[in-house]
């Protein structure tokens, strides 16, 4: 680790303002993920802005009913807010099965989103990656590739995102607020994240000085309030995602599927959103069948590799079991 | 507060770190984590090193009375914070009651991630009494403390002697042996939603 | 309170639990935090196979934190003590990826780290081989296999006797590399005195072994070196002998003249410090329609490195678990350009027993027997390979009594029968061995006029709760309450005793205490130093050794292929059990890390980098508490008056023996799918 000047921020356009004035500054949230990729040498920033002592902490809710979330409040605060478990429980359920007690104590609504890949290959310097180091090659495609991803990859670049909770987010159409060099703005989280392509190094569509301040939720919905979050990894608490689903299920009196919304993780770069499979089930019959269909076409354009190849039929499975665990069908 | 003049280019601070009741002034690189602050420059060597990188929980401390791991904070952020270590938990000669029944359960056996599996168990009693969910908490209803629940919230502790199946009595025994205190602050308040 | 000699002793607290629970107990980097200390960090090697040719130490000397650079070329000359692994910074070759090519010392910890980050190194580096294969060109017959057996045995003609079975069973099976991962990184903090003295602070399993070869390296009197080590934050053999932390931290502080602080890091763990080898294992098994074996073969193939040879024993218990006339066990090595392998708690007996058990399941399936009763009709009536009788075998009885207490169905297996929603759920069981080994030791008794008594012996406990233990021995030889007595370890100036390892350490210390105590009390002395080794030397000739039958319960997901086990029942048969506490502990822990090898463990190697890829926690998983259901332990009471000393066998080992295949037995009956390489991964079962 690279030493390091600090500086406690005190309001998030003198944040930003701090970032733009010095290339090579960084803002620390929760620490969690920064400062273990510092201690790797992944990162080494020249500064540090701490912006957790912003009045970014608050769980509010807006003019139009839904909630917004302050991009400092804690992980396990967010997880425990009784609002957030009664509308949404992908999300509260998301954040549960994420990490451990105490990183979710640390961890910052902001922090979770910018993570970085657990790819075993960016996390060692002494190793190539495309996405530490543009130009260097990816051995993840030859090498070490079960946890790495099958849909909307590169040939340059095969990481994952490691987020739990982008996995909810991404399912309930969040937005991310954020102040930047250019003032204030909104995007949808589904926006946020850029693809590999040709440049994996950067994660996100963000200027290094951007600062996201808060993540506001929509109003809740049947499909919100009649949701979950299932995750399948390799412990049984404290590891990363081998697959994992948010899922949000209404039905119609006829008994067919009125609106649904179906986030795959561990798959992607991203949250990987599952348009293909909501529309092929909208309007439909609520039945394992057609949840099996719907997975299956989702599916269909996942390019896997030899060692992650199972994920294709994991996550099918997971979208199958969560969806008929919704629509309180039993499967075949 | 820290003397760190923001503007600076300084890569070391002047600070204060509340521990254990007690203020300890030291002159720090920005780089010291909370977790060598405590074992190198205070003679805490009760938290311990197991990885250094957030993946086995031996440096679990509590900050303002929530577990983390000492090993991902760096000491300069932690400015203003109250941190009780597994040195800070006893009341003279008196054992805090997880204490007690960690060595009544034999729930460790070469001790290295004991004072952080302890920590974290303070840590449990005290987001239980919140009403915390767990990733296994039925959706309706407050949180029952039971070895299931235990063993998801002590998950964040690896113990490589395998004492878990000491450890997760052990937890329960201290949740039952505790006079009811106060939980945690958080950041949900009560009005503000409805 | 007095302690009485029964065959299972009191479930006493270990006496050093308040420290261990107030965060008084100091490990080995918790000593010396002064002005002077300096902190010293390993640079370790990005290639793996090659030279180093160059060090730029001036790159980072610039820095005023920065004390020393220390590498082949100027690192102080070390004598040499036979074992490779600790002729650290003596040559420039490299024989595998992560090995340390480089130490800097600075005033700080942060400072060294970065230092040895930003030091520039240059190698030559030259192709590597890393990846073990069943018929790799190198393949070799070591000399003996770990500690000394034979490497090839065979009895009659088991390929004839395979061939005439009705029922024959040929598979193979296969273990990735684990790594020992103690909660404890490996630390040393070593301090000279003016005298030329060298003062340690080690995490080790032994400090007599650490004193004499660091004696050794430095060329120093044994008695010039003193290595203390109250408390050892694990090690499952990993630190059964000095690692390299000790040497350099020793080096770096005799070349800066200060004191010195070292750890391993976590990640430096996969390469330096030791780990069980992969295995390929072929299994033949011929037996007769009602199950009696008639051919028992168990060819090994596995890893060693090239600058050091490790054989681990694997097939070697398999010698003698089951009666069959006919035999064959061998082990082949591959020299790969490795790290280098070492021990793992029970090293042979738990990767063998994987196997061997799995093999054993998969032969009742085939017979249509209930496996425990497949067991029970090949139980030898002397020990198959010598002759010699069993000083004491308890087998079939843990596992009439483990099916009794897990609520075993006794019958054939029928898998894919059992189901609650959507989790399918089987049971599956597994016997345990792991043998008795004992190391001449000696100890101290003595008493002062207040009637207290002290009794002083170098033992170590590692976690293992030999402290405690031996207190327990020495108030019972004394005939006075435990508050008369007080037992100190962990020191190289006590009374020197063998290691914590080989499940040894409390029998053999204990023996040596247990004598000792007698002594005093019979003769009235003052004070009374015993040795074991004649004792040790005229035991008659038996096969001694600790049984056990594990059983569990394994749920598998439909959905997600995900594996819980809810319960495991653990019944053994090891002798007298000084203390039921920690001796029920010692088997839930080693239950509970071969629950972990069987679903968690899995050290990647990376064919084109050469190193264990996943060399951190969050990458390499071992088991957390959700992964650990019900554990129901129980033992056999057992009166063995052919084991000498306190009449203890060793109970550190044996938990892990069998673990894993009753975990993949119970997958094969919850699923229908049997599992031949570990660890089992969710999509195994998807399916």
């Amino acid at each position: 680790m690279k030493p390091f000047a600090y500086a406690v921020a005190e309001a998030p356009v003198q944040a930003v303002h701090q970032l733009s004035a010095r290339p090579g500054a960084k803002f620390l949230g929760g620490g969690t993920n920064l400062v273990d990729l510092m201690r790797l040498g992944v990162e080494s920033p020249e500064l540090l802005v701490d912006v957790t002592r912003l009045e970014l902490d608050r769980i509010e809710p807006t003019a139009t009913g839904g909630i917004l979330v302050g991009a400092g409040v804690r992980n396990s605060d967010l997880a425990a807010d009784p609002r957030i478990r009664a509308a949404y429980p992908m999300l509260s359920q998301a954040l549960l099965s994420g990490a451990s007690g105490q990183l979710r104590n640390m961890a910052t609504v902001g922090g979770n989103l910018l993570q970085r890949t657990r790819c075993v290959y960016f996390q060692d310097v002494t190793k190539p990656c495309n996405k530490r180091e543009p130009g260097t090659g990816c051995p993840a495609r030859t090498g070490a590739h079960r946890d790495l991803a099958i849909l909307g990859a590169s040939e340059h670049c095969i990481a994952t995102h490691p987020s739990d909770f982008a996995v909810a987010l991404a399912a309930l159409d969040a937005r991310v607020q954020i102040t930047g060099p250019a003032g204030d703005r909104a995007l949808a989280l589904a926006d946020l994240y850029r693809a590999p392509d040709e440049d994996p190094s950067r994660d996100t569509v963000l200027d290094p000085a951007d600062l996201i301040t808060a993540v506001e939720i929509p109003t809740s919905r049947e499909a919100h309030r009649n949701s979950l979050y299932r995750k399948a990894r390799d412990r049984a608490s404290y590891a990363f995602a081998v697959g994992s689903v948010a899922a949000g299920l209404s039905l119609a009196p006829d008994g067919t599927i009125s609106e649904v919304r179906i986030a795959l993780g561990a798959v992607a770069h991203k949250p990987w959103r599952a348009r293909r499979a909501e529309s092929a089930l909208t309007g439909n019959p609520a039945t394992p069948e057609q949840f099996r269909r719907a997975a299956e076409l989702e599916l269909a354009a996942a390019e896997p590799l030899p060692d992650n190849a199972f994920k294709v039929e994991l996550s099918q499975n997971l979208i199958v079991a969560a969806l008929s665990t919704l629509a309180g069908v039993e499967e075949a | 507060m820290t003397t760190t003049d923001t503007r600076s280019q300084s890569t070391t601070s002047t600070l204060r770190l509340q521990v254990n009741g007690r203020e300890h002034e030291l002159a720090l690189d920005h780089r010291t984590s909370l977790l060598d602050a405590l074992r190198e420059h205070l003679g805490l060597t009760g938290s311990k090193k197991g990885c250094d990188h957030g993946q086995c929980g031996a440096c679990t401390v509590l900050l303002d009375g929530r577990r983390v791991n000492a090993c991902l904070i760096l000491a300069v952020t932690a400015v203003g914070r109250e941190i009780t270590t597994v040195e800070g938990l006893a009341d003279g000669e008196d054992l805090h009651p997880v204490q007690q029944a960690f060595i009544d359960r034999d729930a460790f056996q070469c001790g290295y991630c004991t004072p952080g599996q302890i920590c974290s168990a303070v840590g449990v009693l005290a987001e239980a009494r919140s009403g915390w969910p767990s990733a296994v908490t039925p959706p309706e209803g407050g949180v029952q403390l039971d070895e299931a629940e235990v063993r998801e919230r002590m998950s964040g502790n690896l113990c490589r002697c395998g004492a878990y199946a000491n450890i997760v009595p052990a937890v329960l025994d201290a949740a039952a042996a505790e006079l009811p205190a106060p939980g945690i602050e958080t950041a949900y308040h009560e009005g503000e939603s409805r | 309170m007095t302690v009485t000699k029964a065959l299972t002793g009191p479930p006493l607290t270990r006496d050093e639990a308040i420290e261990k629970v107030t965060g008084k107990a100091r490990y080995a980097y918790e000593y010396h935090s002064q002005p002077d200390t300096a902190y010293a960090w390993i640079v370790t090697s990005p290639v793996a196979k090659g030279r180093v040719l160059t060090v730029d130490a001036d790159h980072v000397l610039r820095s005023d934190d920065v004390i020393a650079v220390l590498w082949h070329e100027n690192a102080p000359h070390l004598g040499d003590v036979g074992d490779p692994t600790l002729a650290v910074l003596q040559s420039p070759e490299i024989a595998y990826r992560g090995q340390l090519v480089a130490l800097v010392v600075a005033k700080t910890p942060e400072a060294a780290r970065e230092a040895a980050a930003q030091l520039p190194v240059e190698y030559e580096e030259l192709a590597h081989d890393v990846v073990l294969t069943p018929d790799h060109a190198s393949l070799y017959k070591p000399e003996k296999v770990n500690p000394a057996f034979e490497t090839d045995t065979e009895q009659g003609d088991p390929d004839r006797a395979f061939d005439a079975s009705p029922v024959q069973l040929d598979q193979t099976y296969s273990t990735v590399a684990l790594h020992n991962n103690p909660m404890e990184p490996h630390a040393t903090t070593a301090i000279w005195g003016e005298n030329g003295s060298l003062t340690l602070y080690d995490s080790n399993q032994g400090g007599g072994v650490v004193q004499q070869l660091l004696a050794g390296l430095f060329e120093l009197e044994k008695s010039q070196v003193h290595v203390i080590n109250p408390h050892v934050g694990g090690g499952f053999g990993s630190k059964g002998m000095p690692r390299p932390n000790v040497v350099l931290a020793a080096m770096a502080a005799k070349v800066t003249g200060r004191p010195v602080k070292l750890a391993v890091t976590r990640q430096q763990m996969f390469s330096l410090v030791g780990y069980r080898t992969p295995t390929i294992q072929r299994i033949r098994l011929g037996a007769e329609a009602d199950g009696r074996l008639n051919a028992i073969m168990h060819e090994v193939v596995e890893q060693t490195s090239t600058v050091k040879e490790f054989a681990e024993q694997t097939a070697v218990a398999t010698r003698m678990i089951y009666a069959a006339p006919h035999r064959r066990t061998s082990h082949r090595l591959a020299r790969l350009d490795v790290p280098v392998p070492s021990w793992m708690r029970a090293p042979g007996e738990c990767p063998g027993f994987y196997a061997f058990e799995s093999a054993m399941d998969e032969l009742a399936v085939e017979l249509g027997v209930d496996p425990v009763e497949l067991r029970i009709r090949n139980e030898p009536e002397v020990d198959p390979e010598t002759g010699n009788p069993f000083s004491s075998r308890n087998l079939v009885a843990c596992l009439r009594e483990g099916a009794r207490r897990f609520g075993w169905r006794s019958e054939p297996r029928a898998p894919r029968n059992h189901r609650e929603g959507r989790w399918l759920i089987g049971a599956g069981v597994a016997a345990s061995f792991y043998p008795t080994y004992q190391m001449p030791a000696s100890a101290t008794a003595s008493v002062d006029e207040n009637d207290h008594y002290t009794v002083d012996i170098n033992a170590t406990d590692i976690g293992t709760g030999a402290r405690t233990a031996l207190h327990q021995l020495a108030a019972e030889a004394l005939e006075v309450p435990l508050e008369q007595v007080t037992v100190r370890i962990g020191d190289s100036d006590l009374p020197a005793a063998g290691i914590a390892g080989g499940s040894m350490g409390t029998r053999s210390w204990g023996w040596a205490v247990t004598k000792a105590c007698r002594q005093l009390r019979e003769e009235g002395a003052k004070s009374v130093t015993a040795n074991t080794k004649k004792d040790i030397e005229a035991l008659g000739e038996y096969t001694r050794g600790s049984y056990g039958a594990q059983f569990v319960e394994v749920r598998v997901n439909q959905d997600t292929g995900e594996l819980r086990v809810p319960r495991m029942t653990g019944i053994f048969a090891a002798g007298r059990i000084v203390n039921a506490s920690t001796a029920r502990s010692q088997f839930i822990g080693g239950m509970t890390m071969g629950l972990s090898m069987a679903l968690h463990e899995e050290g990647l190697i990376d064919p084109v980098f050469g190193d264990y890829a996943n060399h951190d926690l969050a990458s390499y998983h071992v088991a957390g508490c959700a992964d650990v259901g019900a554990l129901d332990i129980g033992w056999i009471e057992e009166a063995d008056e052919h084991l000498g000393g306190a009449g203890t066998k060793g109970i550190g080992e044996i938990g892990i023996v069998g673990t894993a295949a009753a975990v993949a037995n119970a997958v094969f009956d919850a699923t229908g799918v049997r599992v031949r390489e570990l660890p089992i991964h969710l999509e195994d079962v998807l399916k």
